[in-house]
C-alpha cells in the first residue's frame, strides 16, 4: 500500500478498497520501523486517528474531496494549532502553535490526515538537514548520506514511502535540491502562489511553500489544495487557480526548452550532465525543442542571495528574544544577558552566521555596498529570465552540481555547502515556478532534472514533468529496504 | 552674543482607525493587559502583517490639509531595534518614501502669521509598554498599545521660540482632531512630541548642534522643556563650550532635562524596505475620494466666518477651530435667528466657559444649541435681560428644563411695563434728594447709581433701556 501514490490511494479510499484509519494505522507504523531516518521532528498520532476516522464518515458519506483521508505530513515551518512547531531550532523546541498555517488549514480541509511535523534545517537555513537541532535525517538511497535541505526531512520520508506526500518550503533551493537528492518530484511555486501565514518566514521575499510527492501528478493534487490569494499574506497573488489535474495530458509537441548555458558549465559533475542530456533527449523524442538561452549574471545569485536572505533573517529571528514564547535562558541578569544567552543558547551556528552577515550587510556604511547592490543584482537576474522566457516555454537544467554528498562532508566549509545551491538560488531570487524531477541515478543516487517556469506557468510544469513520467520509471524507484 | 533658537518638532500622533494598522485587534484605550493583542501583534513566528487601509486614508487626508505632496508610491520599512514591548524586534515604520512629502501649515503668534513647513509625515506602527511598577524587580509588558497606527509629522527647523513651537503643536493637534483622524488625548498619549533644538549666533545661516528632547505629551512641558534647554545650551556655548548631539529627556518635577543617550551610542536602525509588505500605491481614486471627504479646514471656516457672520478676528478664531464648536455655533444661529455676534458670544464665552470648568467637550453639552435658542430668543424679545438670561442659563445647566419654564417658574420675566417702572422710580428718587441735587448740578456719574437702584429694586428684572429712557425724563435738567 505504501509505495501508491496520492492519487491511487485517493482511488482505493473513494471505493472503498481500505479506510483511512487503516491507511494512518499503516503508515504511522511505517514510520515507527523506520525511526533511524529521523524523518519526523514530532508524530502527533492520536490527532490522525482521530482525522482519519472523521474522514472515513465523510468518506461513507459520499461526498468527500479528493484528497479525504489520505496521510502526508508537514514540514516543521508550518505553524500547527496545539503542536509543537520547532522550525528545527532548539529556540522553538518549546514551542506549541496556537495558530494553523494557512496551508495547514487548506490541507486540513481538503480532508488530508497530518501524521506529524518533519525535519529540517534549522529555520530552513541549510542544504544537507545538518543544522536541525534534532539532528539530520538520513536519505533511505545511501547510508550517512544527507537528504538535501532544508526540506530534508519531507523528502526522506516521501522517498522512503513513509508518507506519500509533504509540504517543504524553498527559499533558494529547500524544495527542489532534498527532492533532487531523494529522487522524489518537488515543486516550488511562484513567489505568491501559495500563502506565507503561519509558515516561519526565513527570507520573506524568497520563501515559497509547496508540494513533495512521489509524481508530478500527485504535485498537482497537492498544489491545488495549497494555491491560492489569502488576505493574511500581503505578498500572496490575487490570481485565479486554475486546474491543474486538467492539463497534465497536454502533448509536448513543439514544446520550446531552454538550455543555458550557464547551467552546463565546468562545474557541472559529468556524470550528472549526461544524465540530463539523458532527459532532455526524452523530451526532443516526446517533439519538443531545444532552445539555447544564457542566463549571463547567474553566477552573482550565490552572492545575492546570500546578502538578501541573511538580511531579511536577521530582521525576521529577531522576534526570537526569550520574551514571549521559545527559550528562555535559566536567570537572566537583566535585560541584555536575558537576550544575549537565550540567543547565544537557542540559535544554532548556521543560523548564527547568517544572522551576523545579515546584520552587517544592513548596518549604516554597508547598506548601500551589499543590500542595495544585491537588489540590484537580482533584478538583473530576473531580467535574464524574463529575456529567456520570451523565446521559451520552460528552463531545464540540472538541480545540483553532483548527487547527495555525505554526511559531514561539507559541514566544515559553509562556502562549499553555498555554491551547491548555485541552480536553484536564481530562480528564488526570480521569484519563478521550478520542479525538481527524479531524472536517473549515479552510483545508486538519484539525479533531480530541474524545469524552470515562467510566473504562474505551475500548470505548464506539472505537464512537462507528467509527460516525462509517462515514458520513464525514475520516480517509482523506491530505496532499498523501502520497498 | 544673540543667540537664535531653532526648533522643529516630531508630533506621533494616534490614528483612531477601528483597529490596529497591521492586524484586526482593537485599538480601544483601557482594555485590561494584553487582552487587545493578536498573534500578530505579539510577533508569533509566522505571522505577517497586512495594512490597514484606513490609517492610508487618514494619512492621505492629513497631507492634502496641509497642503503637502502625497507620494504615488510609498514604502514600508523594518526599524530594528530590541526592547522586550517591541514583540518582532523591529518596527514596521518608514524610511525612504513616507506617505506624506512636503506640506505646511500657518500659526499665528501675538498677531503675526507664519508659514512652518512641514517635511514629511509617515505611518508606522506603536510599540507596546513596559511596566516597572508593581512586578517587583521585573518588569511587566502590556502589548495592548502595539501595532496602533501613528502618523509621525516631521516638520522643517522652522521654529524660532518655545511660542511658536506650541503654537504649532497646537495647530496640528487642532488639525488632526478636525480632520477627526485622532482623538488627540494627551493624557492617553495620542499625541506626544519630540521637540529638536539647536542654538546659533543671530545672523549666522549655518545649525548649531541640535539636541533632541523626547516624548512630551503636553503643550505646557514642550514650552518649559524648550525654556530650560535653550538656558542649558546658552550657558555651555556661552562659556566656550560645545554641544552634544544627544537625545535627552526633560523631567518636568525638576524642570531639567538629561542625557538619555549620544549620537555614539545611537541605535543602528538598519532600515530595509520591509518583504511582507508590497508598496503602496497611492491611487487618484483614493485621493479624490478623500479629497471629497475633506471637511471644510479650520483656516477656510475663519474666512467664512469673517464675512459670512462678521465676526471679530478672535471669535472666529476660536470657533473655527474646532469642527463640533462651528457647527454648533451655526446651528445656534439659524435656529434662534439671533444675531450671529451674540450667539457667537454666548458659544464662545458662556457654554465655553462652563464646559471649561467640568472639563466636558462640546458634544457632551448639557445644554443643546436648541435650548440655548431660546434663551436667546428670550433675550432678543426682551422677556428678560442678558444678565438674567446668565441666570437662567445656569439654571438650565443642572435641569434638563427649557429657558421658558425656568422664567416662568423663577419669575424671572422682564418688567417693560413702564407704568411699573415709573413707580419704581418715583420711590428712588423720592428716598435720594442728595443725589437727585447732585446729578442735577452737573455730576453725570449718578445717573447710574439710579440705573443700579431701580434694577434692583426691580430684583433685576426691569427693562434696562426703558429704566434708562424713563429715568432721563424724570431727571431732565
Amino acid at each position: 500500500m505504501h509505495t501508491k501514490t496520492i492519487k491511487e490511494l485517493s482511488l482505493g479510499l473513494q471505493s472503498g478498497d481500505y479506510s483511512s484509519e487503516e491507511l494512518t494505522l499503516s503508515y504511522l507504523k511505517r514510520i515507527k520501523q523506520h525511526e533511524h531516518l529521523n524523518s519526523f521532528i514530532s508524530l502527533t498520532e492520536d490527532r490522525a486517528i482521530a482525522a482519519s476516522k472523521q474522514a472515513d464518515a465523510m468518506l461513507a458519506a459520499g461526498n468527500a474531496p479528493l484528497l479525504t483521508g489520505i496521510p502526508m505530513a508537514h514540514k516543521d515551518i508550518f505553524c500547527t494549532q496545539g503542536v509543537k512547531t520547532s522550525c528545527g531550532s532548539k529556540m522553538l523546541d518549546n514551542f506549541i502553535a496556537p495558530y494553523n498555517a494557512t496551508v495547514v488549514d487548506k490541507f486540513n480541509q481538503a480532508g488530508m490526515i497530518s501524521l506529524g511535523k518533519l525535519n529540517m534545517d534549522e529555520f530552513a537555513m541549510g542544504s544537507s538537514n545538518e543544522t536541525s537541532f534534532y539532528g539530520a535525517a538520513q536519505n533511505p538511497w545511501a547510508n550517512n548520506t544527507v537528504p538535501g535541505g532544508s526540506s530534508g526531512g519531507s523528502a526522506a520520508a516521501v522517498a522512503a514511502r513513509l508518507i506519500p506526500g509533504a509540504t517543504g518550503t524553498d527559499t533558494g533551493g529547500s524544495i527542489r535540491q532534498p527532492a533532487a537528492f531523494c529522487g522524489i518530484t518537488g515543486l516550488k511555486p511562484t513567489y505568491g502562489r501559495v500563502s506565507r501565514y503561519g509558515m516561519i518566514a526565513y527570507a520573506s521575499s524568497l520563501d515559497q511553500g509547496g508540494p513533495m510527492t512521489q509524481t508530478a501528478e500527485d504535485a498537482a493534487l497537492m498544489l491545488q489544495a495549497m494555491a491560492g490569494f489569502d488576505t493574511k499574506d500581503s505578498t500572496s497573488a490575487e490570481q485565479a487557480v486554475p486546474d491543474y489535474s486538467a492539463t497534465l495530458n497536454n502533448s509536448l509537441k513543439g514544446l520550446k526548452i531552454g538550455l543555458p548555458k550557464e547551467f552546463f558549465d565546468e562545474s557541472l559533475n559529468s556524470d550528472m550532465a549526461a544524465a540530463i542530456e539523458t532527459a532532455i533527449n526524452e523530451y526532443k523524442k516526446m517533439g519538443a525543442e531545444i532552445v539555447d538561452v544564457s542566463m549571463p549574471n547567474l553566477k552573482l545569485a550565490i552572492p545575492a542571495y546570500y546578502v538578501i536572505a541573511p538580511a531579511e533573517c536577521s530582521a525576521n529571528l529577531q522576534r526570537m528574544d526569550g520574551v514571549r514564547f521559545g527559550h528562555r535562558c535559566d536567570n537572566p541578569e537583566d535585560l541584555n544577558d536575558l537576550y544575549i544567552r537565550s540567543r547565544g543558547e537557542g540559535f544554532g551556528t548556521e543560523v548564527k552566521r547568517r544572522i551576523l552577515v545579515g546584520t552587517y550587510a544592513l548596518s549604516a556604511g554597508y547598506y548601500d555596498a551589499y543590500y542595495i547592490k544585491a537588489q540590484k543584482i537580482r533584478r538583473l537576474i530576473t531580467e535574464d529570465f524574463t529575456k529567456a522566457f520570451e523565446s521559451v516555454d520552460v528552463i531545464m537544467g540540472p538541480v545540483t552540481p553532483s548527487p547527495a554528498f555525505g554526511i559531514g562532508e561539507k559541514t566544515a566549509d559553509p562556502i562549499q555547502m553555498y555554491l551547491a545551491d548555485i541552480y536553484t538560488i536564481a530562480v528564488n531570487l526570480a521569484g519563478l515556478p521550478a520542479m525538481s524531477v527524479p531524472a536517473g541515478f549515479i552510483d545508486n543516487k538519484p539525479v533531480g532534472l530541474q524545469i524552470i517556469g515562467n510566473y504562474f506557468d505551475e500548470a505548464k510544469l506539472l505537464n512537462v514533468a507528467h509527460q516525462y513520467q509517462q515514458v520513464t520509471n525514475w520516480h517509482q524507484q523506491t530505496p532499498k529496504g523501502f520497498e | 552674543m544673540q543667540w537664535e533658537t531653532v526648533i522643529g518638532l516630531e508630533i506621533h500622533t494616534q490614528l483612531s482607525t477601528k483597529t490596529k494598522i497591521f492586524s484586526g485587534a482593537s485599538t480601544a484605550y483601557g482594555a485590561e493587559q494584553n487582552t487587545q493583542a493578536c498573534t500578530v501583534d505579539l510577533g508569533l513566528p509566522g505571522v505577517l502583517p497586512v495594512l490597514n487601509a484606513e490609517a492610508v486614508r487618514m494619512a492621505v487626508k492629513f497631507g492634502m490639509a496641509i497642503d503637502a505632496e502625497i507620494a504615488d508610491y510609498s514604502v514600508f520599512a523594518r526599524k530594528n531595534y530590541f526592547y522586550p514591548d517591541l514583540p518582532k524586534g523591529y518596527q514596521i515604520s518608514q524610511m525612504d518614501h513616507p506617505i506624506v512629502g512636503i506640506g505646511h501649515l500657518d500659526i499665528e503668534v501675538d498677531g503675526h502669521i507664519k508659514r512652518i513647513g512641514v517635511t514629511r509625515a509617515h505611518l508606522e506602527e506603536d510599540a507596546g509598554k513596559s511596566l516597572h511598577e508593581s512586578f517587583h524587580g521585573s518588569t511587566g509588558i502590556d502589548l495592548n498599545r502595539a501595532g496602533t497606527p501613528l502618523l509621525e509629522i516631521v516638520s522643517e527647523p522652522d521654529m524660532r521660540s518655545a511660542k511658536e513651537a506650541v503654537a504649532y503643536m497646537r495647530k496640528i493637534h487642532e488639525l488632526v482632531q478636525y480632520l477627526d483622524i485622532s482623538d488627540g488625548n494627551m493624557q492617553e498619549g495620542s499625541f506626544r512630541c519630540d521637540v529638536n533644538i539647536s542654538l546659533r549666533p543671530k545672523g549666522q545661516e549655518e545649525f548649531g548642534t541640535r539636541a533632541e528632547l523626547k516624548n512630551i505629551n503636553s503643550f505646557k512641558f514642550v514650552e518649559k522643556a524648550i525654556f530650560t534647554e535653550v538656558e542649558r545650551q546658552k550657558e555651555i556655548l556661552e562659556s566656550g563650550g560645545r554641544i552634544v548631539q544627544e537625545t535627552r529627556l526633560y523631567d518636568p518635577d525638576k524642570d531639567e532635562t538629561r542625557s538619555m543617550r549620544s549620537k555614539e551610542e545611537a541605535n543602528d536602525y538598519r532600515y530595509f524596505p520591509d518583504p511582507d509588505l508590497l508598496p503602496v500605491y497611492i491611487t487618484p481614486e483614493l485621493r479624490a475620494q478623500v479629497k471629497a471627504d475633506l471637511p471644510e479646514l479650520p483656516e477656510a471656516k475663519k474666512q467664512r466666518f469673517l464675512e459670512q457672520y462678521k465676526l471679530e478676528s478672535d471669535a472666529a478664531n476660536n470657533l473655527a477651530s474646532s469642527i463640533a464648536l462651528a457647527d454648533y455655533f451655526e446651528a445656534l444661529v439659524k435656529s434662534s435667528g439671533c444675531e450671529a455676534k451674540i450667539c457667537s458670544n454666548w458659544v464662545s464665552v458662556e457654554l465655553s466657559g462652563a464646559l471649561n470648568k467640568e472639563n466636558l467637550d462640546i458634544s457632551q453639552s448639557p445644554i443643546n444649541y436648541e435650548r440655548l435658542a431660546q434663551l436667546l430668543q428670550r433675550i432678543a424679545d426682551n422677556t428678560i435681560s442678558g444678565k438674567i438670561a446668565k441666570q437662567v442659563f445656569e439654571a438650565m445647566w443642572s435641569s434638563a428644563d427649557s429657558a421658558d419654564k425656568i422664567i416662568e417658574a423663577q419669575g424671572l420675566k422682564q418688567i417693560t411695563d413702564s407704568g411699573a417702572i415709573e413707580t419704581i422710580i418715583d420711590k428712588i428718587i423720592a428716598d435720594n434728594p442728595g443725589q437727585v441735587t447732585q446729578y442735577l448740578s452737573g455730576k453725570d456719574k449718578v445717573f447710574g447709581f439710579f440705573v443700579g437702584q431701580t434694577m434692583k429694586a426691580s430684583q433685576g428684572k426691569a427693562n434696562p433701556a426703558e429704566v434708562n429712557k424713563i429715568l432721563q425724563e424724570k431727571l431732565k435738567r
